[in-house]
C-alpha cells in the first residue's frame, strides 16, 4: 500500500492513538506526502467518531440485565418486565415466573434452538386452509393421548379460549436434532379472525428451567421456555404483547 | 470462591450492551447476547485468572456465545422490529441528518463480513488495544490487524456508496 516504514499496520496504529510521539511525527510526515493515505486516515477517524455517536447512548440506557448470579441477585429479566407491564396477572403468577427465572441456569442454545423451530413450523403449517392439523380439535382427547405417547411424557393442549383462541387440533412434527430423538408436538389455535397461534411442545434433553423468552423471525414472534422435561414456544404474527400474556396463560395452565 | 463478583461484572454491562448492540443490530438480540454472555461467564467464573483483564475475558465470553449461536443460525439477523429501529434511532440522534448517518453507519457494519464487524468494534468502539482485542478472538495479532485494515476499508467504500435507498440504484461492479 506505501512505502517506507509507515506500512498499513502504523496506520491504524496512528489512527487508534496507539503510537509514540515519534512515530506518530513520522506519519504526519508521510501522510503530508502522500494525500490517498491522509483520505483514509481521515476516514477511518471519522469511522470510530461516528461509532461513538450511534452506540454511546446505549451505555446510558437503563436495563436489567444481571450478572448470572441467580443465587444473590433477583433475576429481573428485562423481557418479564416489560410483560408483566404490559399484561395484569396475578402475585402467583408473577411468583411462579420469577422462580422460573431464579432455577435459572439455562441451555441458551437450546432455547434458542425450540423458538427457531417453532418460527419455521408456524410459518409452514398455520397458512395452511385445510390440512392446517393431522388431528382435529374435536378429537382432543385422541389428540392428546396420542401426542403423549409419540412424545414419551404426557403433554397437554392448554385452552387458550379466555384468549379467544380456539384449539384447531395438532400434528406431530419430526425430531429436531439438538433435542434429541423424540418427536415434537404442534398444537394450533385460531380466533374469531381466523389468526392463527401455535404452540410447539418437545423434550428437551437438559431439564434446566428457563424464564420465558422472545425471539422473532420475520413478522413471527415467538415467547418460549422451558419447564422441566418439556420446552414449550408459542408463535403467532401478533404484537408482541398479546403474545405476551397468551403465553403468560398458557405457562398458568401447565403449572396451576 | 468465586475468582469475581456480581459486582465487579455489573459495572461492565453497559460496555457489553454497547458492543452486542453494534455488532447484531437489534436491541432485543443483544440484550439476549449479554444475558446469555452474562450467564456463561458466571458459570465459567472459576477459569478467569485473578489480575488478568476481566473487560477483555467478558469480551472473549461474549464472542464464543455469539459465534456458537450463528453456527446453529441463530434468529438474530432479522430480528429487528423496525419500530424499535425507528424508535432507537429516533433516540440516539439529535438532529435528522445524525440519524441518517447513524443509520448508514448501522447498515454498513452489518454488512460487513462478522470477523471484520467485530474488529473494527472492538478497535473502534471498545478501543481495546490490539493486543487484547487478540485476546479477545483468540487470534494472532497480525491477524487482528489483517482483519481490522479490510474491515475499516471495507466500511468506508459502504459508507461512500451510501445507502441504496437514497440514491436508487447502487452501482454493480
Amino acid at each position: 500500500m506505501t512505502g517506507g516504514p509507515v506500512n498499513e499496520a502504523r496506520l491504524h496504529a496512528y489512527v487508534d492513538g496507539a503510537l509514540s510521539d515519534g512515530e506518530r511525527a513520522e506519519v504526519d510526515a508521510h501522510l503530508a506526502a502522500h494525500a490517498d493515505d491522509a483520505a483514509r486516515v481521515g476516514a477511518y477517524r471519522a469511522q470510530n467518531e461516528a461509532l461513538h455517536r450511534a452506540f454511546d447512548p446505549v451505555l446510558d440506557e437503563p436495563h436489567s440485565l444481571h450478572p448470572g448470579a441467580a443465587r444473590h441477585v433477583p433475576p429481573a429479566r428485562w423481557r418479564w418486565s416489560a410483560a408483566l407491564a404490559a399484561t395484569f396477572v396475578g402475585g402467583a403468577v408473577i411468583g411462579a415466573i420469577l422462580h422460573a427465572g431464579w432455577q435459572g441456569q439455562r441451555t441458551g442454545r437450546a432455547a434458542v434452538a425450540i423458538a427457531r423451530q417453532a418460527a419455521l413450523a408456524h410459518a409452514a403449517y398455520t397458512p395452511e386452509v385445510r390440512h392446517p392439523v393431522e388431528v382435529s380439535a374435536s378429537d382432543e382427547q385422541h389428540l392428546v393421548a396420542w401426542l403423549s405417547k409419540r412424545l414419551g411424557t404426557p403433554v397437554r393442549a392448554p385452552s387458550l379460549v379466555s384468549a379467544g383462541y380456539q384449539l384447531l387440533g395438532g400434528r406431530l412434527l419430526p425430531p429436531a436434532g439438538e433435542a434429541g430423538s423424540a418427536p415434537v408436538a404442534l398444537f394450533m389455535y385460531e380466533n374469531a379472525q381466523g389468526k392463527r397461534l401455535s404452540l410447539l411442545v418437545r423434550r428437551e434433553p437438559s431439564s434446566s428451567d428457563t424464564a420465558f423468552r422472545f425471539a422473532a423471525q420475520g413478522s413471527t414472534r415467538v415467547f418460549y421456555w422451558i419447564d422441566g422435561p418439556l420446552g414449550y414456544a408459542l408463535a403467532g404474527e401478533i404484537g408482541k404483547d398479546e403474545l405476551s400474556a397468551v403465553a403468560l396463560g398458557v405457562y398458568r395452565q401447565l403449572n396451576p | 470462591m468465586p475468582a469475581f463478583t456480581a459486582a465487579d461484572i455489573e459495572s461492565l454491562i453497559p460496555r457489553l450492551r454497547r458492543f452486542a448492540r453494534a455488532l447484531t443490530g437489534s436491541r432485543e438480540a443483544a440484550d439476549d447476547l449479554t444475558q446469555d454472555t452474562l450467564e456463561r461467564a458466571w458459570a465459567k467464573r472459576e477459569l478467569w485468572q485473578a489480575g488478568t483483564n476481566l473487560r477483555a475475558w467478558l469480551f472473549a465470553v461474549m464472542h464464543g456465545v455469539f459465534v456458537n449461536g450463528r453456527r446453529r443460525g441463530r434468529l438474530t439477523e432479522s430480528l429487528d422490529a423496525p419500530e424499535h429501529a425507528a424508535r432507537e434511532r429516533a433516540d440516539d440522534a439529535a438532529s435528522a441528518e445524525t440519524a441518517i448517518a447513524v443509520r448508514e453507519l448501522r447498515e454498513a457494519l452489518l454488512r460487513l463480513p462478522e470477523e471484520q464487524r467485530q474488529i473494527v468494534l472492538l478497535v473502534g468502539l471498545e478501543q481495546f488495544s490490539y493486543a487484547e482485542a487478540a485476546e479477545v478472538l483468540s487470534v494472532p495479532i497480525g491477524t487482528v490487524m489483517s482483519r481490522l485494515a479490510r474491515g475499516r476499508e471495507r466500511l468506508r467504500q459502504l459508507l461512500e456508496e451510501g445507502s441504496p435507498d437514497r440514491h436508487g440504484l447502487r452501482r454493480v461492479k
